[in-house]
């Protein structure tokens, strides 16, 4: 191997590993807080990617009747909820925000549609549009059982993936796509050798995204909550913090993170229905390797994980996935051996 | 009841979803069983060869005043869903004769059904299998060696030296490696490296990085529809200016679209049916392939534009000019041994693809009519002289 291929093979794995750090901060962002291992992430990313293509294409993006359909069940789902604690006041509260506010992205999304529309427009209506998917999704599947057995959430959501891949079948067809480049050109690195700016945009977003991550958990009330509630959920919520909430703040966090991977990556490589949930493996790989509690190991773990993926390739292209998740084996036999085992504890918490 | 066929064949297609519609109709029907790929990655395929049946259905219905009843069936681009269709077929719709399907090792569980079964099975993919011990199967398809020898024929005339190999990390991409191999041999054309990639990958920069390093005159690749278009691409983003042959798995309007501007000039070998209105007048396939055109747009709204629609339509074209020559009750096991010998000595039978002759123990049955090159222009597919 000379230098200018081990140069490349590290770029092509830092973009990737760029993607995985953003679906990884998600899916433990979501399971810090939630105990849910959000196996439809990926899913949203296709979705938005998809979405994307369409609008590229003139066609109207079906997403836009999923977000429609799911904000009809979440507020069905509130309504029937406020009613039967009877508190039928806080009905219009409930219409406005999981009734109307979901539709907004749509309004957005559908003027996006017609004709002469720039493409940036295009790129923000398709992140914009998958945004309230996981907390519709959220509030009608996983609220209802946040105190379930992380086996049972585990469950729930990859039966939520499934769903999702199938209807991603149904609206965008067994067809991939691509998307045109958001930015084009490339950087010459000298020697020419040069970098593609659209592998430049995807890392930048990682670092810039992971950047304000961090300030937001640290500096942030609403940060610091989502970190009280992943640390102790009965004492977050004896400080004042509601659970619920901060758990939909956590699905919409990583609901935009997912819209961003979606459009990110869709000019790189073709999108299919069901591409995103190899991703969403991927990054799993990575939140493993952080524990699913530690965000700055699961990027390390996700950078990681794209090199590995990427050098493997060259080594052995049919073995590549096998190598990727090997990984996981010496990960959990290193964590085995440093953590003390406890017992899932029996939270006493409702809504 | 043709219109409900065809609804329950539409809705089908667009939910993607496994539903066989067994029809209660007369007993004395031919029933065919169809599987294919109607969901999952091979579907790029598998959805075509759905509409091609089809349209081959609306072109000819029946044969001898008997009415043929088509059974389609979704195999999820997965073997093991293909093997169980076709026992399904088998034994619960008892099938006179078995059609498919879009994959390659998905058609070698089906074919293995059908010898259990003692069914007679049409193939609608190149697939290698023994003959000897495969009397009850045939396949449209041109064998993998004809296409990858036309192609090696065309390397030698551009001059290539030596050639880099990138494809499926499946039965697929075996096949067109081995059959590669044979043919450069006898060209004395050098291949270099084997580079695998699985369907559903996302980027094979790795592997097209390592290929380049040996410095190829030009690369073959071994893929199939969409996720084939991912070496052209990779290869095209590292700079290689070499001339790049691909093989009749690609030839498909969603690959032309994938890959987009991004691709000139790359050469590939398929049935003639794809430039029919670039042949001359008088190539014998030509007439056939026009007709074939003019049905599907007809029954699916929509022009035929991939080669793999014309193979069920030439799988169609043999099984009703067989079961012409059959005797017996449909049902039977007689009808079964009558039809499968009738297919084994097909004669000139001219499809869209090329001009069938089976003869027993041989499981391919075209020659050199059925296959031209051709070169993707502008997002065109063009006819190579």
């Amino acid at each position: 191997m000379t230098w200018d291929v081990a140069l490349i093979l590290s770029l092509d794995g830092l973009a990737n590993g760029a993607i995985y750090l953003l679906a990884g901060l998600g899916l433990v962002l979501i399971f810090s807080v939630t105990r849910v291992v959000f196996v439809p992430f990926g899913d949203i990313a296709a979705f938005a990617a998809l979405t994307l293509a369409a609008f590229e294409t003139n066609r109207l993006p079906p997403t836009i009747a999923m977000v429609v359909a799911l904000a009809a069940i979440a507020l069905a789902t509130e309504v029937g909820s406020l009613l039967r604690r009877g508190q039928a006041a806080r009905i219009p509260m409930a219409v406005l925000t999981w009734g109307l506010l979901p539709l907004v992205p749509c309004l957005l999304a559908w003027l996006a549609s017609r004709p002469g529309v720039p493409a940036s427009l295009h790129v923000a209506a398709a992140v914009l549009l998958v945004v309230p998917i996981a907390p519709l999704l959220a509030r009608v599947v996983f609220q209802p059982i946040a105190d379930a057995s992380s086996l049972v959430l585990l469950i729930v959501s990859l039966a939520l993936h499934f769903l999702l891949s199938g209807l991603g079948l149904l609206f965008f067809g067994p067809e991939g796509s691509r998307t045109q480049a958001l930015v084009s050109g490339s950087l010459s690195l000298g020697d020419g050798f040069t970098v593609s700016a659209q592998i430049v945009l995807m890392v930048a977003s990682a670092i810039v995204l992971s950047g304000i991550f961090f300030l937001v958990f640290e500096r942030t009330v609403a940060g610091k909550a989502l970190r009280a509630t992943a640390v102790n959920r009965v004492g977050a919520r004896l400080v004042g913090i509601r659970p619920a909430r901060t758990a939909l703040l956590a699905y919409g966090i990583s609901s935009v993170l997912a819209g961003l991977i979606g459009v990110l990556i869709a000019p790189v490589t073709t999108m299919y229905y069901d591409s995103g949930f190899i991703i969403g493996l991927k990054a799993f790989v990575a939140a493993i390797i952080g524990g699913l509690v530690s965000f700055p190991v699961t990027a390390i773990g996700a950078l990681a994980v794209g090199l590995v993926e990427s050098f493997a390739s060259f080594y052995s292209g049919a073995l590549k996935d096998v190598i990727v998740f090997s990984l996981l084996i010496p990960v959990l036999m290193l964590r085995s051996f440093l953590s003390r085992h406890v017992e899932e504890e029996d939270e006493e918490v409702d809504q | 009841m043709k219109s409900l066929i065809e609804k329950l064949a539409r809705t089908t297609l667009a939910a993607a979803v496994s539903v066989g519609f067994a029809m209660g109709a007369a007993a004395a029907d031919i029933k065919v069983g169809l599987s294919v790929s109607l969901s999952g990655p091979n579907s790029s395929l598998g959805v075509p060869y759905a509409k091609g049946m089809q349209a081959a259905l609306a072109f000819r219905p029946e044969v001898n005043g008997r009415k043929i009843q088509l059974i389609v069936l979704d195999d999820g681009s997965d073997p093991t869903t293909a093997g169980r269709n076709a026992r399904k077929l088998a034994e619960e719709d008892k099938v006179d004769v078995l059609m498919g399907t879009s994959g390659v090792p998905a058609a070698i569980a089906m074919a293995q059904v059908a010898r259990d079964a003692k069914l007679p099975m049409i193939g609608l993919t190149p697939i290698v299998l023994d003959a000897a011990d495969n009397a009850w199967f045939v396949t449209v398809a041109q064998p993998t060696q004809l296409m990858v020898d036309a192609v090696v024929e065309r390397m030698s005339k551009d001059g290539v030296k030596s050639v880099a190999y990138i494809g499926f990390s499946d039965g697929w991409g075996d096949l067109v490696y081995n059959a590669l191999v044979k043919a450069a041999a006898g060209a004395g054309i050098k291949v270099l490296g084997n580079e695998r990639y699985a369907r559903a990958d996302s980027s094979v920069t790795g592997q097209v990085l390592k290929l380049l390093t040996m410095k190829p005159d030009a690369v073959m690749t071994g893929g199939a529809g969409t996720p084939g278009a991912l070496p052209f691409l990779a290869l095209t983003e590292r700079g290689f200016k070499g001339p790049m042959y691909g093989q009749h798995g690609l030839i498909n309007p969603d690959f032309v679209r994938v890959v987009g501007t991004a691709t000139q000039g790359a050469i590939m070998p398929t049935g003639p049916v794809i430039v029919a209105e670039q042949l001359p007048a008088d190539y014998p396939t030509r007439k056939v392939a026009m007709d074939f055109r003019a049905v599907f747009q007809k029954v699916n709204n929509a022009p035929s534009s991939d080669a793999f629609s014309a193979y069920s339509f030439d799988g169609w074209m043999v099984l009703t000019d067989a079961l012409a020559r059959t005797k017996g009750e449909p049902g039977t096991t007689e009808f079964r041994t009558s039809l499968r010998d009738a297919i084994v000595t097909t004669k000139e039978v001219v499809g869209t693809h090329g001009v069938y002759n089976f003869k027993p123990g041989e499981l391919y049955g075209v020659d050199k009519r059925a296959r031209v090159l051709v070169k993707i222009e502008n997002g065109q597919w063009k006819l190579v002289p």
